[in-house]
């Protein structure tokens, strides 16, 4: 499993009843469901994406993150997941208020645009960054809001959201010490866990 | 239903289930219908694919739409020019693939197929049983066809399957019989019908109803059938299932002949295939049945039952269901899909689903695609490896 998946993996609580936005193949919610007794379902809206899932047995829903999580209920599952598709909304900061409409806790994970790789692309070679967690072309990216780890902190801060977890990943490997203590500039995935304020 | 190819039998594919042989069941046991009515003894017409396991777990009940019957794939006769209507997904290596699989597949009560209906012989008044025949729900549909299931010894499906009306009998079954639905496939299917669509059945009615050669549905006793209107049934049904789409590029504005004939004969393709399908349907489908099946249609609203919570109505069902529906469809659109889907989750049911890109409209649940085949198959080869089917021949 990739990094940033397995991380959350160990996140998700025994029995969870979950929501994996952007769910991919449901490698994560076959597992969970498979170790962990976690039910629940994965939204995706690529074909071959469903098609696994089904093939899985993972209960997945087409579905375009874009139009928002209107139909799914208020505080109706413990955790909203979405791995590597927040850059890619048209609105990131409302798909947020949107998670912690329906889960109390939310796990979110995205490319960090400050990773240092990143920068040298872009501060000393002058070009949109490529990279592994990259990989598009500036003119086909489905990235259209690229972050940081900063950005995503001050974004919470905003919003009055409690960091209850981050960690960063490099390559296929969580993030090693560095990363820790600058995530902003050695993290190439950035992976947090946030919660409402309590009332 | 719409053309599919036409295969004669002698160039059919290695993945054609081959000749089959209809057959009935008969029933002494009074069945209760949901008009108050009872029909005191019926059969019903159904033929079967593949092989029934030793442990009797790999059946497929096929659940078929409007003007469907039972004969879903392969070839009565050497002499077939087509195969059953669901040949493109029924058979060795398809979506429902009959190495695996048995698959059943009936024609419903009411309907003209050799299932008691209205064409059928009354016993207690040795006619015809015409517009006699009492009115038949989805809900009777799904009681008959557990009957079915008990007269072949059948006590749980591995899979329930249905497009359009055949989905809704699959949503009924896991309502009325969950225990005995191990998976539910419903395609192109609705919860309920719109007003537009039961205004476009109504339609359909009047057309027959008001041709003179109807005679309140006694036609039979007058040696006529009411051609005329049921050919008007048939055009404006197959109006809707159809994209705009679809007719554009299969018939654009195309003229029969190079000139305006400034006349009512037919001038555009798209009039002399409606007319076409029309006719053919006139003489092989039987007036009161039509009727029947779209009051069938209309009638249909599990929600109803739970004061208009579909979730709650749904909430009895155990088995995982696969929904799919086309982006083209105007008839069952996928909102009407995705409907169900919702409620499903709220009832917190394992539910997937899928909306396939296709241009062919309501029928594209009929025909081959390849995303579609890639997901029905993915969902019968899990149902396959859950309940620990093996190859049986």
């Amino acid at each position: 499993m990739r990094a940033d998946l397995e991380l959350i993996y160990d996140w998700v609580p025994q029995g969870a009843h979950v929501l994996d936005l952007a769910c991919g193949d449901g490698a994560l919610l076959e597992s969970l469901a498979r170790d962990k007794n976690v039910t629940g379902y994965g939204l995706e809206i690529d074909p071959q994406g469903i098609t696994q899932c089904v093939a899985r047995g993972v209960s997945v829903i087409e579905h375009n993150l874009d139009d928002g999580l209107g139909s799914f209920g208020d505080r109706s599952y413990d955790q909203v997941i979405m791995t590597q598709a927040l850059q890619a909304l048209r609105r990131p900061d409302r798909m947020l208020d949107e998670m912690l409409r329906v889960a109390d806790e939310g796990i979110i994970t995205f490319p960090n645009f400050a990773y240092w790789r990143h920068r040298v692309y872009l501060g000393l070679r002058g070009y949109m960054p490529v990279s592994k967690s990259l990989p598009h072309a500036w003119y086909d990216t489905p990235n259209i809001h690229l972050s940081t780890f900063n950005d995503f902190e001050q974004l919470c801060r905003e919003k009055g959201l409690v960091i209850v977890d981050r960690a960063v990943g490099v390559g296929e490997r969580r993030g090693h010490w560095t990363s820790k203590w600058w995530p902003n500039l050695f993290g190439e995935i950035a992976i947090f866990r946030v919660r409402r304020r309590e009332r | 239903m719409p053309d599919s190819d036409t295969l004669a039998f002698a160039d059919r594919p290695a993945d054609s289930v081959g000749l089959v042989t209809p057959h009935i069941a008969q029933f002494d046991t009074p069945l209760a219908l949901a008009c108050g009515k009872v029909l005191p003894e019926y059969e019903l017409i159904y033929e079967t694919y593949g092989t029934l396991n030793a442990e009797r777990s790999n059946a497929v009940l096929i659940c078929h739409a409007l003007s469907g019957h039972h004969h879903a794939a392969g070839y009565h006769s050497p002499a077939d020019r087509k195969p059953g209507w669901w040949d493109a997904h029924i058979g060795p290596g398809k979506p429902i693939d009959t190495n695996r699989f048995f698959v059943v597949s009936l024609n419903n009560l009411g309907g003209c197929h050799g299932s008691t209906g209205p064409v059928s012989h009354n016993p207690e008044t040795g006619r015809q049983w015409g517009p006699d025949f009492p009115m038949v729900t989805v809900s009777d549909w799904v009681a008959s066809q557990a009957r079915l299931a008990d007269h072949l010894g059948i006590e749980r499906w591995a899979a329930a399957v249905g497009g359009s009306l055949g989905g809704m009998q699959v949503l009924q079954w896991t309502i009325t019989y969950p225990e005995r639905v191990a998976n539910a496939v419903v395609i192109a299917a609705t919860p309920r019908l719109s007003a537009q669509n039961i205004a476009f059945n109504e339609v359909a009615r009047q057309a027959i109803r008001s041709d003179p050669e109807f005679f309140g549905g006694w036609y039979a006793e007058h040696d006529t059938v009411p051609k005329r209107g049921l050919k008007l049934a048939r055009m404006v049904g197959h109006i809707t299932y159809l994209s705009e789409d679809a007719m554009g590029s299969k018939f654009g504005r195309d003229l029969r002949s190079e000139d305006l004939s400034f006349g009512f004969d037919v001038e555009f393709q798209v009039e002399s295939y409606l007319r076409y399908q029309g006719d053919t349907f006139s003489t092989a489908f039987d007036a009161n049945t039509y009727l029947l099946m779209t009051k069938a249609l209309d009638y249909f609203d599990p929600a109803a039952a739970a004061d208009g919570d579909l979730a709650q109505a749904l909430a009895p069902a155990q088995c995982p269901f696969l929904i799919v529906s086309f982006t083209t469809d105007w008839r069952f659109p996928p909102a009407r899909s995705r409907e169900l889907v919702d409620a499903l989750v709220r009832a917190g049911k394992a539910v997937s689903y899928a909306n396939i890109e296709s241009p062919h409209g309501h029928d594209a649940f009929l025909l081959p695609e390849p995303r579609y085949e890639a997901l029905f198959s993915a969902f019968m080869n899990r149902t396959a490896r859950e309940l620990g089917l093996e190859e049986t021949r």
